[in-house]
C-alpha cells in the first residue's frame, strides 16, 4: 500500500475504534447505521473514495477503496460505504451527474422499472433487499445504460434486514421523475449492468476479509484466556491447528481482495479477479465464521458476546452480490471456453 | 502483529516481456518433442540438458549479481520465469534446490571463494546441490539432528545420516547441516531448552560424489528414485567449505525457509492435470462441471496473488518466514484439491502407463500426493509455526 493509503486506513481504524466499539455495533444491529462514524469518515473525506474529484468524491483508486472497507469490515461499522463510494458514486460520476451529499445507496432495476413519460421518466415496480435504503438520501438505479438517482419522497421502504441485522430494504417507487435526474452512462462494449455487481462483489468480499480477520482476533484472544485442564485452550495442539488454519485463510482473503483491486484499477482481468475474489473469501468466511466459534465454544454462540457481530456479518455476506457457486461458476465456464491452453493465461491475468 | 500486514503485489510490466519470452522458449521445446507435461516436476523431473538450456537463456540464478554469474533480476522476475516452467509442466529438478535455496544461501553467507566456486556454475545450469538436513531420527524436529562435525586439522570429519535427499545421486554438492558442538547437558527430565538445541549446528558445502559418503536410492512407492539416504563416513570437509559462521547454522537454516516454502512450486505441482482436465470436460461438453472447475480456478488465482506477495516481501529484503508456511499449508492442500477434484469430474481409472496424458497425470498426482503436505515442514508444523506468531503456543 502507498503510504497515503496507510495513512486513510490508519485514520479510518482510529474514527472506527472511537465510533465503533461493541455497544455501537450492538445498537445498530436491529437495522440501524452509526451516524457519529459516518459524520467522521466525512471529516476524514473517505465516503466517497475512488469517485474523481471532478466529480464531486474523494479521489483515490479502487484499491484505496477497498482497503478502506476492510477497515469497516473488521470494525462491523453499520455504514453503506461501498454502495455511497464504489456503486452510486460510480454510477453518478460514469454519466457526469453531480453527486449529492450524506450516504447513497444503489441497486440494479428489474426489467420494465424505467418508461420514458414526455420529457420525464415513469419510475414503477419494486427493487428488492437494496442495502441500507432506509438511511440513504437518495437510491442511484441502474437500468441497462441509464441511471435514474432517486430522491427521498420518490420511493418508499419496507424494511427488511440481513442476518447481521443490517437493512436490506425493498425500494418501491410510483413516481414521476425530471430529465435532470436521469443520466446516460457512455455507450460502450461494457455490461455496466456486470459491471455492477462486480464492484458490488468486491465491496462485499472486502468487507468480509476484514470481518474474517476480526473473528480470528477474537479468537485468538479467547484461545489465550480461556483455561481448561488447567491452562490455556491455546496451549493445545488441537486449538493452534485450528487458529492457525483460520489465520491462513484470513491471509488468503486480504491478499486476494487487495489483488483483485489492484486489476480492477488497472483495467486488465478485473473480471476473472474479482469472481475469484468473490469465490476464495466467500469460502472463507464460512470456514473462519465456523472454526472461530468451535474455538470460542458456548459462549460465542450467545447474543451477549461479540463474536456474532462479525460471524453473521461473514454469513450474511458471502451470499449478497453473488455467493461462491454462482461466481465460481461463471469463472468455472470462462475456464472451460479458454481449454487448457486458455487457464494459464487466465489465470495470471495474461490472456 | 507482522503477519496481517502482506500486501498484494502487482507484477511490474516490464516482466510481461520476459513471461512471453519464456512461453515462446516453452512452445520451442514442446514443438521439438523435448517437453511433455508431467505432474511434480520439480522433483520427479531431472534433465540436465533441459536446465543447461535454461541457465544459457539466463532463466537460473536470476537473484545473483551479474558478477557470480546471474542476471540480477531479482525475485518477483524469478516468480514469472519458475511459475510458467511449473504450469508447463516442464522438467525442472536437476537445478531446482541450486536456484531456489542453496545459491541464494551460498550468496548471503558465502565466501568470495565460495561464491565465485559456485554461483556461475548454478546459473549455467551445470551445478546442482541437495538439501542436507533431514535424517532418520530427524524430521519434523530439525535441531535434533546427530550428524556430527568433529574439528581436525584444517577442517572438519563429518560423519552421520542424512534421508529423504532428493537428487544427491546426480547433484554437485549437499549442503549439510550437522551438530558441532555438543548438546548441553540438560538435567532430567528436563528437555534442552531451544536456544541450547539451535546453538552448535553449522552448516558445510559437501563435494558429490566423494569416496566417504555412501548414497543410496530411497525409492518412492512407485519405484521411483528421487530420495536418497547418504552416509557420511568421516568425510573430510576443510574449513574454505563451511558455509557462514560455525555455530551458526539454525539461524542459516531457518532463514531459508522462508524461500523453500513460498513459492509457486507449492501450489502448482498438479497444475498440468487440471489444465489436461479443462480440456477433456470441454471437449466431452461437461459443462455441469464448471461451478467446481472454478472453484479450483478461483483458489488457485487467489494462492498465486498470496504466494507472490510474499516474493514481494523476499524482494523487499525481508525473510517472510511465518507468511510463507502460510503459503505452503495453503497452497499443498490446493494441490490435492485439484487431484481429487478432478478424479470425480473427469471418471477415468488413474494409469501411469498410459499413453493419454490425462489419466497418466492423474496417476501421477495421486501417487506423489502424500509428499505434497509432507516436504519442506509437515503442514501441523507449518500451522505451529503460525499459531507461534499467533502467541497462542
Amino acid at each position: 500500500m502507498s503510504d497515503i493509503t496507510d495513512a486513510l486506513v490508519a485514520a479510518v481504524a482510529d474514527a472506527c475504534a472511537r465510533h465503533s466499539g461493541t455497544d455501537a455495533v450492538a445498537g445498530c444491529a436491529g437495522g440501524g447505521w452509526n451516524g457519529p462514524l459516518w459524520t467522521s469518515l466525512e471529516q476524514i473525506g473517505v465516503t466517497t473514495v475512488s469517485v474523481p474529484e471532478e466529480h464531486g468524491g474523494a479521489g483515490g483508486d479502487v484499491a484505496t477503496a477497498v482497503a478502506v472497507l476492510a477497515v469497516l469490515g473488521r470494525y462491523s461499522a453499520a455504514l453503506p460505504l461501498a454502495e455511497t463510494a464504489l456503486l452510486a458514486g460510480w454510477l453518478l460520476a460514469g454519466c457526469g451527474m453531480a453527486l449529492p451529499p450524506g450516504p447513497l445507496t444503489a441497486a440494479v432495476a428489474g426489467p420494465g422499472l424505467l418508461r420514458r413519460d414526455g420529457g420525464d421518466w415513469l419510475v414503477r415496480g419494486t427493487v428488492p433487499r437494496v442495502p441500507w435504503a432506509r438511511h440513504a438520501g437518495h437510491v442511484a438505479v441502474l437500468d441497462a445504460g441509464r441511471v435514474v438517482l432517486l430522491r427521498r419522497g420518490d420511493f418508499l421502504v419496507t424494511d427488511g434486514v440481513n442476518l447481521a441485522g443490517e437493512p436490506r430494504d425493498d425500494v418501491s417507487a410510483d413516481a414521476v421523475v425530471p430529465a435532470a435526474q436521469v443520466g446516460e452512462l457512455p455507450a460502450g462494449s461494457r455490461d455496466w449492468a456486470q459491471a455492477f455487481r462486480e464492484r458490488a462483489a468486491l465491496g462485499r468480499a472486502a468487507l468480509m476479509a476484514g470481518a474474517a480477520r476480526r473473528a480470528a482476533e477474537l479468537s485468538v484472544d479467547y484461545a489465550r484466556q480461556r483455561e481448561q485442564f488447567g491452562r490455556p485452550i491455546g496451549k493445545f495442539q488441537a486449538v493452534q491447528q485450528h487458529l492457525a488454519a483460520m489465520a491462513g485463510e484470513v491471509l488468503l482473503a486480504k491478499v486476494a481482495v487487495e489483488a483483485a483491486a489492484l486489476a480492477v484499477d488497472a483495467g486488465a482481468g478485473g473480471d476473472v479477479a474479482v469472481a475469484a475474489a468473490k469465490t476464495v473469501v466467500g469460502q472463507a468466511a464460512g470456514q473462519v465464521a465456523a472454526l472461530a466459534h468451535q474455538v470460542h465454544g458456548a459462549i460465542g454462540f450467545t447474543q451477549e458476546h461479540p463474536l456474532r457481530h462479525s460471524t453473521t456479518r461473514l454469513w450474511a455476506w458471502r451470499d449478497e452480490a453473488g455467493n461462491e457457486e454462482e461466481w465460481s461458476a461463471a469463472l468455472g465456464r470462462g475456464a472451460l471456453d479458454g481449454g487448457a491452453h486458455g487457464l494459464w493465461p487466465l489465470v495470471t491475468g495474461t490472456r | 502483529m507482522d503477519l496481517w500486514n502482506l500486501d498484494a503485489v502487482a507484477l511490474p510490466p516490464a516482466l510481461h516481456a520476459l513471461r512471453r519470452d519464456v512461453r515462446s522458449f516453452l512452445a520451442e521445446e514442446t514443438a521439438a518433442g523435448r517437453l511433455a507435461p508431467h505432474c511434480d516436476q520439480w522433483l520427479a523431473g531431472w534433465d540436465a540438458d533441459f536446465s543447461r538450456r535454461l541457465g544459457g537463456r539466463g532463466w537460473i540464478g536470476m537473484a545473483f549479481p551479474a558478477e557470480y554469474g546471474g542476471s540480477g533480476a531479482g525475485a518477483l522476475a524469478r516468480f514469472v520465469v519458475t511459475e510458467e516452467l511449473l504450469a508447463a509442466g516442464a522438467p525442472v529438478a536437476a537445478h531446482w534446490i541450486a536456484d531456489r535455496q542453496s545459491g541464494p544461501a551460498l550468496l548471503r553467507f558465502g565466501t568470495e571463494e565460495q561464491k565465485r566456486a559456485f554461483l556461475p556454475g548454478i546459473a549455467r545450469g551445470e551445478c546442482f546441490f541437495a538439501i542436507g538436513m533431514s535424517e532418520p531420527d530427524t524430521g519434523s524436529d530439525l535441531a535434533s539432528v546427530r550428524t556430527r562435525g568433529q574439528r581436525v586439522d584444517g577442517g572438519w570429519r563429518l560423519s552421520g545420516t542424512k534421508v529423504w535427499t532428493s537428487g544427491a545421486h546426480r547433484a554437485h554438492a549437499m549442503i549439510t547441516l550437522a551438530r558441532t558442538e555438543p548438546l548441553p547437558a540438560a538435567p532430567q527430565p528436563a528437555a534442552p531448552q531451544p536456544a541450547d538445541r539451535h546453538a552448535g549446528l553449522t552448516q558445510f558445502i559437501v563435494a558429490l560424489p566423494a569416496p566417504d559418503v555412501h548414497i543410496r536410492p530411497i525409492r518412492l512407492l512407485t519405484g521411483e528414485h528421487h530420495f536418497n539416504e547418504v552416509v557420511l563416513d568421516g568425510v573430510f570437509v576443510p574449513d574454505s567449505r563451511v558455509l557462514g559462521e560455525p555455530g551458526a547454522g539454525w539461524r542459516q537454516v531457518t532463514s531459508e525457509l522462508a524461500m523453500e516454502r513460498s513459492g509457486p512450486e507449492r501450489i502448482l505441482s498438479t497444475f498440468p492435470l487440471l489444465a489436461a482436465a479443462v480440456d477433456y470436460l470441454a471437449a466431452a461438453g461437461m459443462r455441469s462441471s464448471a461451478a467446481q472447475v472454478g472453484a479450483l480456478t478461483a483458489r488457485l488465482w487467489a494462492l498465486r496473488q498470496l504466494s507472490l506477495a510474499v516474493a514481494g516481501r523476499l524482494e523487499a529484503g525481508a525473510a517472510p518466514a511465518v507468511e510463507a508456511a502460510a503459503v505452503k499449508d495453503l497452497g499443498t492442500r490446493f494441490e490435492s484439491a485439484v487431484t481429487e477434484t478432478v478424479r470425480l469430474l473427469v471418471r477415468l481409472e488413474p494409469d501411469l502407463g498410459s499413453s493419454r496424458p490425462l489419466p497418466r497425470m492423474l496417476a501421477e498426482a495421486v501417487l506423489h500426493g502424500p509428499g505434497f503436505t509432507l516436504r519442506g515442514g509437515t503442514n501441523e508444523i507449518l500451522r505451529g509455526v503460525v499459531a507461534r506468531e499467533l502467541g497462542v503456543r
